[in-house]
């Protein structure tokens, strides 16, 4: 049985619906995926799994279940006490907070006393001791590197079973979302399940088990992500990889049409 | 000079008063982005209860009931009124504030009537003379719980899973949502508390020297408005410096008027007005508000 099954999941902020019967199993102990450009739904999809999305004025309908628990009608803070904690798009750090008080807000929401509280701070602190260095600071002075790790640091101290990461390379140099993609890997071998949405499909694919394409709302191919990672259609469109033989197969199926575009850089 | 530091020190002792309504304003903006037009009404309840009942029950227990009554009603308007609102322009927030507050205040008036009522303080108009600078022993009252309360408070806003949760809602509502941490909670929190700060302010603003208290007393914690947006509307020691500033200034003005006499009567009541459009000028956020364009 799946840790999370999400059957006939849609949401929509007012009349604009954003996601469109979404069926999506994260299975205990992996790294899934979700791909997709920007509009896709990614976003929408980990809202509507944290309860968040009204807060954003948008309504989900749809069931999700959590080791056979029923999620749809709970509280945000119900959420994070069952073990699903998300790190938010953009890392979201509380900026005029410091870094040693944003790790405590991210305790707040867990089960379990001080103890654990503590213990989850020295895991955090060995997985990112950047963040025992700098537990003074004020969290805004944090290079961006360093605040994606706060904000999955602040994730981690609630101690999840299933960590929902909004696209944790974004606006990263391609070195730190590496050492990100480490720490994903390395937090899913500690037994958290991961649920991971972006846009770099390329670190996903290589990171997850199984992988799902959201476009417009809606789940268009969903595998394993080593075939997604070969299939063509993927890779051309999400790993800009093209295949010259298949480039010039849709050449010629599209015919003067895509020639008349002219590059723009001469 | 005597004169002076009289008034300087009376100054700061009702600054410290006004640092009270002014910190329970700022909470309640900093934890729902709502500017509270009915902290008045907050006060003038807290007041309204300890004078009904200090000569049944004695007047620390009437003024615990004070507090807890200020806070029930904080917590009322909040759970209510705030929290209904699905929409989120705060500042439609803010104006049904203003409704809520002619409400109370209406409905307290109706109740005091014309009457002046004390609130059986124990400190009477005794006063305290030290090196020939006198002083009512209420002001000193004031000043040490103002400061009592003021410190109990920052240092809980920085240190307790409390002042944690509240900052954080402060800062980045949504966030917070996501860590668990229950907004409508925090929001409760703010009112309660606020309404229990201003209950406290309302008896140092109507003991001695002032006759008691009555509906004219919601005009004097108008004044905790001044210093809250002087000091920068979602900064907590903000409130406190604006307080003081409020005070020592009014204060000072009352006690100059004669040699201001080619400004008119009535200075003193004007100057913390004036002292806040002459500091928004120099600085559009406050002394110590945040300025809204942030790094992103």
């Amino acid at each position: 049985m799946p840790t999370l099954e999400i059957r006939a999941l849609s949401a929509a902020y007012g009349p604009v619906r954003s996601l469109r019967d979404i069926d999506l199993d994260v299975p205990p102990g992996a790294i899934t995926a979700v791909l997709g450009g920007n509009g896709a739904g990614k976003t929408t999809l980990l809202r509507a799994l944290s309860r968040t999305l009204r807060f954003h004025g948008g309504t989900a309908t749809g069931t999700v279940r959590f080791d056979g628990h029923p999620l749809e009608r709970l509280r945000p803070d119900r959420i994070v006490a069952a073990g699903i904690v998300q790190v938010p798009e953009g890392r979201q750090v509380f900026a005029r907070m410091t870094v040693a008080d944003n790790l405590r807000a991210g305790a707040l929401g867990a089960p379990g006393g001080r103890r654990a509280a503590a213990e989850a701070l020295d895991r955090v602190h060995e997985l990112f001791p950047v963040l025992a260095r700098r537990a003074h600071q004020s969290a805004g002075l944090l290079s961006g590197g360093e605040q994606q790790m706060l904000a999955m640091g602040r994730a981690l101290m609630a101690r999840p079973r299933l960590l929902l990461l909004d696209e944790p390379s974004l606006g990263l140099a391609p070195l730190m979302a590496q050492r990100i993609a480490d720490t994903v890997r390395e937090i899913n071998a500690s037994g958290t399940s991961v649920l991971l949405v972006e846009q770099n499909a390329a670190i996903a694919l290589r990171l997850a088990t199984t992988a799902y394409v959201l476009e417009v709302g809606e789940v268009t191919l969903h595998g394993p992500a080593d075939e997604l990672a070969a299939s063509d259609e993927v890779r051309r469109r999400y790993l800009g990889v093209v295949d010259e033989a298949a480039a010039a197969d849709a050449d010629r199926a599209a015919g003067t049409a895509v020639r008349a575009l002219s590059r723009w850089s001469a | 000079m005597t004169t002076f530091i009289e008034l300087l020190l009376g100054g700061l002792s009702i600054g410290a008063v006004y640092a009270l309504i002014a910190l329970g304003f700022v909470v309640i903006f900093k934890a729902t982005e709502v500017v509270n037009f009915a902290h008045a009404s907050l006060l003038l309840a807290g007041g309204y209860v300890t004078a009904v009942l200090h000569d049944d029950i004695g007047f620390w227990p009437a003024l615990a009931a004070g507090i807890a009554g200020a806070a029930a009603v904080g917590s009322a308007v909040e759970f209510l009124v705030i929290r209904r609102y699905r929409g989120s322009d705060h500042s439609v927030l803010a104006i049904v504030t203003i409704g809520v507050d002619i409400l109370l205040t209406t409905e307290l008036t109706r109740r005091m009537g014309t009457e002046v009522f004390s609130l059986g303080d124990p400190w009477g108009d005794r006063v305290l003379t030290v090196g020939g600078v006198t002083l009512a022993q209420t002001r000193v009252a004031a000043f040490v719980a103002a400061a009592l309360l003021i410190t109990v408070f920052l240092l809980a806003f920085r240190f307790t899973s409390w002042g944690v949760s509240m900052r954080a809602a402060a800062e980045n509502p949504r966030t917070a949502a996501l860590m668990g941490i229950r907004l409508g909670r925090v929001s409760l929190a703010a009112w309660a508390i606020a309404g229990a700060l201003a209950a406290v302010a309302a008896l140092f603003l109507t003991v001695f020297p002032t006759p008691g208290l009555e509906r004219a007393t919601s005009l004097a914690a108008l004044k905790a408005f001044p210093a809250a947006i002087l000091g920068g509307l979602d900064s907590t020691t903000g409130a406190l410096a604006g307080g003081l500033i409020v005070g020592v200034t009014e204060s000072l003005a009352t006690g100059y008027q004669s040699d201001l006499s080619f400004l008119g009567r009535g200075i003193g009541d004007l100057a913390p007005y004036l002292v806040m459009v002459i500091v928004l000028l120099i600085r559009p956020a406050g002394l110590l508000g945040t300025k809204e364009p942030a790094r992103v």
